[in-house]
């Protein structure tokens, strides 16, 4: 019997019970757009939050002062206290091939003011590198001018919430603002840019980090920034940095650094798997979808006994009776399958008008596992009733009207 | 010896009923030649139809043996015996056994399709069978819609459509009026003309009558045959 044949006979069969052909498309298709919706939201999670994370920018790696890790290191009480990181030590990471730029950042609070009005921000000293490394956007003027990063100079750049509210509608560009006990100069605004992790960067004073070291009277970093040459630099760059420090720290290795890779990798490990589970929740629909389907297939063959004994009678072994059925159940899971995917697509272009900023898009692999799906459960579940069809008995299939 | 369509040799048919063997069929014999004209008749239940289902192989003996043109059946698997019976054998049923579904045209279509024949050669033959029986304007018309004569002619085309050697016929006119029963008798006879074996199993004693040769079947065994070998 030819292919085609094959498939024409399942249609007009199909098509011979409308009813119940409708009504099984109906149920696999809505596991079918479930396992789509769902999958999608859950990739779009996933990438939200890594598009928040690189936002913070590419390639990062943090250096803090300290040994967080449990492993190595001295035991407790033996006095070993961490080393402060200094600019020194910063600028000393630049040694590295592995490194393309760094950016060291003192941070304490301190007030804001011009002329009346005085706000008690966060204040970031660092250098002009920054600005690449995070990822900023100016509003108006620029960045942090470039310049020996070892000596202050009088320039700030003032976050977007803290212009507005000292400033209000004034120019605020050129403008002179004291800054503890200092005079800074007013060179740039960023834009508004909201929290990214934890710090707003709206609410935010960044001057020079020489210039902060000096207002906090301090010597020590809070953290140094450093990004990566590229993606496959990361480890060495990690590598070299602690070998670097260690080598300045005599020989302690005293700092930690954490890779913002690794973090990310975390929670995209995380989120892969609450999509994996939203889809396995679903896929149970398509269980129930492909045992409805076995149902139907029982149901017809013993509506169509009659059928199965003159297919016989005509000539066809009980191989291919088989066929015929599997043939009838796979079409009607593949054509439910189709049109849950397009339900399903519908329903991601709906959430995507609704919410614009969520990135919603059915993951490949996710419109090729449900259509998959739909395919073997219609396979699997057919099977049964097609063994059955072959296995009538053509003469008591016959005797009955 | 040489041209026997069909040999029985010793055929029994057990079925078991609960504890009970009911025996179907007997110890039958028989040697039906090609181009033969003959019509099993008898009580119900004297195993006249099981022996029809056994002589179109849609049921196996529990003794004896069959040869179909020459061919020893018994040793046959499933599937050879499904493709001996698409190519040797057509069927015409009581109850027509049209597939609800399809047209005229479609059901006589129907062997040729699980044959695997080409699309344009089927169109061809399916015009063909049609028009011998006179159904040619009737092709696109679903079963629900033609008479009972005319779905048995329906049935006729395509037990014909894929030229079989022969031809077994179950009650072909128990379910239709005096007038149509008369037609497919007389169409079923001329294929007869024509040189096809032709084996009528029928309760009517008037159309049983005409065959050139009668089987009498009483109890499972062969009571009486009125002519051959």
């Amino acid at each position: 019997m030819i292919a085609e044949d094959v498939l024409r006979y399942s249609f007009r069969a199909l098509l011979g019970y409308r009813r119940r052909t409708y009504l099984m498309l109906l149920a696999m298709a809505i596991g079918v757009a479930a396992v789509v919706m769902l999958t999608s939201l859950g990739e779009g999670a996933r990438l939200y939050v890594t598009n928040q994370f690189s936002s913070l920018g590419t390639h990062l790696l943090i250096v803090l002062p300290g040994r967080n890790e449990t492993a190595g290191g001295a035991p407790p009480g033996l006095g070993e206290t961490p080393r402060d990181l200094t600019l020194q030590d910063a600028l000393a990471l630049t040694r590295s091939t592995a490194v393309r730029r760094i950016a060291p950042i003192a941070v304490g609070a301190a007030p804001v003011s011009w002329r009346q009005r005085s706000r008690e921000v966060s204040i970031l000293g660092s250098t002009p590198e920054l600005y690449p490394i995070r990822h900023l956007d100016m509003a108006h003027g620029q960045f942090l001018p470039p310049g020996d990063p070892e000596r202050g100079a009088p320039y700030a750049v003032l976050g977007a919430k803290l212009r507005h509210e000292l400033f209000g509608n004034h120019q605020a560009l050129g403008e002179w603002v004291r800054i503890g006990d200092s005079r800074f100069r007013v060179v740039g605004i960023l834009a508004e840019q909201g929290q990214s992790l934890g710090m707003d960067m709206g609410d935010v004073a960044i001057i020079p980090v020489a210039s902060a070291q000096s207002l906090f009277n301090t010597n020590s970093l809070f953290r140094i920034l450093v990004q990566a040459k590229s993606r496959e630099d990361i480890p060495r760059a990690k590598r070299a940095v602690e070998s670097i420090l260690q080598e300045r720290h005599e020989g302690e290795r005293d700092v930690t650094v954490i890779t913002q890779d690794a973090v990310l990798a975390t929670f995209d490990r995380i989120l892969r798997a609450l999509t994996m589970t939203v889809a396995g929740i679903a896929a149970v629909s398509l269980a129930v979808a492909g045992i409805l389907i076995m149902n139907v297939m029982l149901v017809a063959v013993s509506q169509r006994t009659a059928e199965i004994g003159l297919l016989k009678a005509l000539g066809a072994p009980q191989r291919q009776v088989a066929v015929l059925f599997l043939a009838e159940a796979a079409a009607l899971s593949l054509l439910g399958g189709l049109l849950g995917l397009l339900i399903g697509l519908a329903g991601n272009a709906l959430i995507a008008q609704l919410f614009p900023s969520f990135p919603i898009e059915a993951p490949l692999w996710s419109v090729a596992a449900a259509l998959g799906v739909a395919l073997i459960t219609g396979l699997v579940f057919g099977v049964m009733p097609a063994r059955r069809a072959a296995r009538l008995d053509p003469v008591e299939s016959l005797s009955r009207r | 010896m040489n041209n026997a369509m069909i040999r029985l040799e010793a055929i029994g048919r057990d079925f078991r009923v609960g504890e009970e063997t009911v025996h179907a069929l007997r110890d039958v014999d028989v040697r039906i030649d090609t181009g033969e004209y003959l019509s099993i008749m008898g009580p119900s239940g004297s195993g006249k139809s099981t022996l029809l289902h056994i002589l179109g192989l849609l049921d196996r003996p529990t003794a004896g043996r069959y040869w179909l043109d020459g061919e020893e059946t018994s040793a046959l698997g499933e599937e050879q015996q499904a493709r001996l019976r698409q190519r040797k054998i057509g069927f015409v049923f009581q109850f027509f056994h049209l597939v609800p579904r399809l047209s005229a045209a479609e059901n006589v279509e129907l062997p040729l399709v699980l044959a695997g024949v080409e699309p344009a050669e089927r169109s061809a033959r399916v015009a063909r069978a049609l028009e011998g029986l006179g159904l040619s304007d009737r092709a696109s018309h679903r079963p629900e819609q033609l008479s009972g004569g005319q779905r048995q002619r329906v049935a006729i085309a395509r037990a014909t459509v894929i030229e079989p050697a022969l031809i077994l016929a179950d009650e072909p006119t128990g379910n239709l009026d005096r007038a149509s029963g008369h037609e497919v008798i007389r169409i079923l006879e001329e294929l007869n003309a024509k040189g096809l074996t032709l084996i009528v199993v029928t309760h009517d004693p008037e159309f049983g009558g005409r065959a050139r040769r009668r089987l009498h079947m009483l109890d499972g065994r062969l009571a009486e045959d009125s002519g051959g070998s």
